[in-house]
């Protein structure tokens, strides 16, 4: 195992986060605190509790999780996409480095540095609307799994990607209408049976239910199926970037 | 001499279906500075990219001081730097950090010591906290060869180091070269300045289409296939080549103001110049002015190349 590559790596897409911690950090807090303000205090002092729990604090786990994916895609897509545009992917692909370890750092790296912004906006949210974690534990444990699952989706992203456009329409286009739809605001016992069913497929759901059950007990869908979906998505996306490397596709000519 | 480089039957061939490299063998030697000359397209990006993992050969075999480079790539690869053509490299760092990550990516621990004497040596230190976005592009390729000097490598390949560089950065880098030699890096280097090929090679290979048509000693080189031409320029014109010099390679200008005497260098030809010199003396001809000139690599070079195509 090369360490002192995976630490070079790691140490060094994180100085890319202090660089631009102005924008890295402020940015995601101040749009979860306009959601807090418009979905927490407008709209939500009118709605009722759902499940026991009042709308403000419902929709906590749902708004963390969105910071979340939306981060970590773009985190990870971009710190392997720059070096891929600038051409100072060469230096990556001649070192005796592995796969592995180059994920590890990448991805490690985006990881990190969402789980902090998911941690951000946890202590944000506490400001606006009082809510007590159920299982802190398990709540940590998934905001890394979901950290590192979708890291490494933003990796594939990146490798896979040759313009900035293609980088950033799958985050718009595909991750925020999931989110969205996916139940991170409403429950999806709110919806007809059909919409409920067809909303299953949508592998949000799973993650949101998840990361809510750890906050307050309380999930549309079984936890264990959950967790089980997120490690598969997270084993397909290794499987890929592993091929990815192996057959240069995309980085070796 | 042990190979220090050694590449055997080694073939690319594009998914466009471009044959860039064809059954290509090739031995460098421990220490040496191996010069690659080759016209645009000639396949010595391609030759240099798969020794150094960028680009996957189709078949063939290569080993970087006794290690395959795919099989045992960790130990072949940190055995090499390579400072590629192109100016790629995060724009948004410093010096400082982007060297260093080059070190430690390379496996090796942190040595600021080190790191401080590359940069020191590249005229780089006093810009050490500058980003690389800052410098200007000559200070730029310094970068990229501090940071392929930053785990110390054994073999350094240094693809077109000169092309686009000012005349002092050029002399600036054979000088490093030159010093590097002497630590005991081996240094591969491609170009098309035939001149930088002269000045800085030990041994010379010459690669077209694909295909290394020729390696050898710069200096038997020069010899073998290097004219030297000897111009005479007389006082008084002639009609025709005088019958008593007629054994000797020597033709009449046009005008008749000139005698040129050509040898292929593989003789010197020193002897017979004083031959000839000795006879014009008996013959009563009188000259104004000698002028030799022995060809340099760009022209074997370009015979070379012509030949082929």
């Amino acid at each position: 195992m090369n360490l002192y590559a995976i630490r070079s790596i790691y140490i060094f897409e994180l100085s890319r986060t202090w660089r631009t911690l102005f924008q890295s950090i402020a940015s995601p807090v101040l749009s979860t605190s306009l959601y807090f303000i418009v979905f927490g205090s407008a709209i939500g002092s009118r709605m009722q509790s759902i499940d026991g729990v009042s709308y403000g604090a419902y929709i906590v786990p749902g708004l963390i999780l969105l910071t979340l994916l939306t981060e970590s895609i773009s985190n990870a897509s971009f710190g392997i996409y720059m070096p891929k545009f600038t051409g100072a992917i060469y230096e990556v692909l001649s070192a005796p480095v592995s796969v592995l370890e180059v994920v590890i750092g990448y991805v490690g790296a985006a990881a990190t540095k969402s789980v902090i912004l998911g941690l951000i906006i946890l202590v944000t949210a506490r400001l606006f609307v009082p809510f007590e974690i159920a299982h802190p534990f398990v709540m940590i444990g998934f905001l890394v799994l979901i950290a590192v699952t979708f890291s490494l989706f933003g990796f594939l992203l990146g490798l896979w990607a040759d313009s900035f456009e293609k980088l950033q329409i799958v985050p718009m286009m595909v991750v925020t209408p999931l989110t969205f739809l996916g139940g991170s605001f409403y429950s999806i016992d709110m919806l007809p049976p059909l919409w409920r069913t067809i909303t299953l497929f949508n592998p949000v759901v799973y993650l949101v239910n998840g990361f809510r059950w750890a906050f307050y007990g309380i999930a549309d869908v079984n936890v264990t199926v959950s967790v089980a979906m997120t490690v598969v998505f997270m084993l397909a996306c290794l499987g890929i970037i592993w091929w990815i490397f192996r057959t240069g596709y995309k980085l070796r000519s | 001499m042990q190979s220090i480089v050694s590449v055997s039957g080694l073939s690319k061939v594009y998914a466009s279906g471009f044959h860039a490299l064809k059954a290509v063998d090739l031995e460098i030697r421990r220490g040496e500075i191996f010069a690659l000359l080759g016209p645009n397209g000639a396949g010595k990006t391609t030759l240099i990219g798969i020794i150094c993992g960028l680009v996957q050969p189709t078949s063939g075999k290569v080993l970087a001081d006794g290690h395959d480079i795919i099989s045992d790539y960790r130990a072949a690869r940190s055995k090499i730097g390579l400072v590629p053509q192109e100016l790629s490299t995060d724009m948004f760092e410093t010096v400082w950090n982007t060297v260093s990550f080059s070190r430690g990516l390379f496996g090796k621990s942190p040595a600021p010591a080190h790191i401080e004497r590359v940069l020191r040596d590249l005229s780089l230190w006093d810009k050490k906290d500058n980003k690389i976005a800052t410098l200007s592009g000559g200070m730029k390729r310094r970068v990229l060869i501090a940071k392929a000097l930053s785990h110390e490598p054994d073999i350094l390949f240094l693809d077109e180091p000169t092309a686009g560089v000012d005349v002092e950065l050029r002399r600036d880098m054979w000088e490093l070269m030159r010093r590097l030699r002497e630590t005991g890096v081996t240094i591969i280097l491609t170009t098309h300045y035939i001149e930088e090929a002269e000045e800085m090679a030990d041994r010379i290979g010459v690669i077209n289409k694909g295909e290394i048509i020729l390696v050898d000693d710069k200096v038997s080189l020069l010899n073998k296939l290097g004219k030297a031409q000897l111009t005479i320029e007389l006082k008084t014109p002639l009609a025709q080549v005088p019958p008593e010099l007629s054994d000797l390679p020597v033709e009449l200008s046009a005008d008749g103001a000139a005698l040129v005497y050509t040898t292929n260098g593989q003789d010197g030809g020193q002897g017979n110049i004083a031959e000839l010199l000795r006879r014009l003396g008996a013959l009563g001809v009188d000259f104004k002015n000698l002028e030799t000139r022995r060809s340099s690599l760009e022209d074997i070079f370009i015979d070379l190349v012509r030949a082929r195509s």
